[in-house]
């Protein structure tokens, strides 16, 4: 739903912006970050020069490298060529959602991967994408429908999926505080990469001993904690004693 | 039909590719020190809950000048958020969170965003 609602909303800018149809759809294809796009279809918009939007869509999608790094010990007995196919596909929508699936389980379900980066991202995001280029418009006022609330809500109830303790807790709320606070004064891109470099570094302050966590992983008390919101996780449908089998 | 932006999109591609693929192809990264790797599972939350501050209390006018924004939008973004830790439900979330935005709006007690 985020990424179908927030492709939407990028395609009706984009059209506003005047791009064409095949541009705004390009971009989904290969730039495949929203945050950026949006950034992209402003900058384009107000004539900014390609060199400062390129560098400026560099820097805001810095953060995919933190999202890389967290991912590798993961990926880490995943073949190279699908390594490669799989970094293409990270956003913070598959991220959130396979590593929550991967600490879930036990371990690593590159299945579950695509699932969360192609059908649950990267389809919705590019049927949008078309469908708000095209049709937008006929849609007089989209904002009035709320479409934009639609991708905050998403990061945020993506980031509860991802908070087990009090380290995540602390980083989230850093990272919050020190994004918006260093977006004020410099940039979206520049506040977003301090807050996710600086959340972390003070939720690691947190005591080892206050952030463990009491379940081990791939048991059943853990997967329940660690379950995405509203997605997988149901422990009436399976036996513990089969999962627990299964993480091992 | 235009595709000019076509060749912008492209060299936007080979600026972001390397942040995406740096970590995932690099193999001595599952060598890390436990506390590298404890900072990286901390990335995730961090980065998202920024993304959702910076979306919804941070404005730009038309010059690019960031300013801090106070609206309907916080409600919702909160209501989004504490039903989905309490219920584990996001697609709940967002729906309670579109409504809220969408009644404020539509009875004009809040404005539209510019």
């Amino acid at each position: 739903m985020s990424a179908a609602g927030f492709g939407f909303v990028y395609g009706l800018s984009a059209r506003d912006a005047g791009f064409s149809p095949i541009e705004a759809i390009a971009m989904s294809l290969m730039v495949f970050g929203g945050a950026s796009q949006f950034a992209a279809v402003g900058y384009v918009a107000s004539g900014l020069a390609w060199p400062a939007i390129v560098l400026l869509t560099g820097l805001l999608n810095a953060r995919h490298l933190l999202y890389s790094m967290a991912l590798a010990p993961w990926f880490r007995r995943v073949p190279l060529a699908r390594r490669a196919v799989a970094a293409h596909l990270l956003t913070d929508e598959a991220f959130a959602l396979s590593i929550a699936h991967f600490r879930r389980v036990g371990g690593t379900d590159e299945w579950g991967y695509w699932v969360a980066a192609i059908a649950s991202t990267l389809i919705p995001w590019n049927v949008a994408t078309a469908v708000g280029v095209v049709l937008g418009g006929q849609i007089p006022d989209p904002a009035r429908f709320g479409v934009d609330i639609i991708f905050p809500s998403a990061m945020i109830g993506l980031s509860v999926g991802l908070i087990t303790g009090r380290r995540e807790l602390v980083a989230a709320f850093v990272g919050a505080g020190v994004g918006v606070v260093v977006t004020l004064v410099t940039s979206p891109a520049v506040g977003i990469v301090t807050g996710g470099l600086v959340g972390p570094a003070v939720g690691l302050l947190v005591p080892a001993a206050a952030a463990r966590e009491t379940a081990p992983l791939g048991t059943t008390p853990s997967a329940e904690r660690y379950a995405m919101p509203g997605t997988h996780f149901d422990p009436e449908s399976e036996p513990a004693s089969a999962r627990d089998e299964d993480a091992r | 039909m235009s595709t000019t932006l076509v060749l912008l999109a492209v060299l936007m591609f080979l600026v972001t590719y390397p942040s995406r693929a740096l970590g995932l192809l690099t193999p001595w990264l599952d060598r890390l020190p436990r506390v590298g790797f404890d900072y990286l599972q901390l990335v995730g939350p961090a980065i998202l809950a920024a993304l959702a501050a910076v979306s919804v209390m941070v404005v730009t006018d038309a010059a690019g000048k960031p300013s801090f924004h106070v609206g309907i939008e916080w409600v919702a973004v909160l209501a989004c958020l504490g039903i989905t830790a309490w219920r584990r439900n996001l697609l709940f979330g967002l729906i309670v969170a579109v409504l809220i935005v969408v009644i404020a709006r539509g009875t004009g007690f809040a404005a539209l965003p510019t």
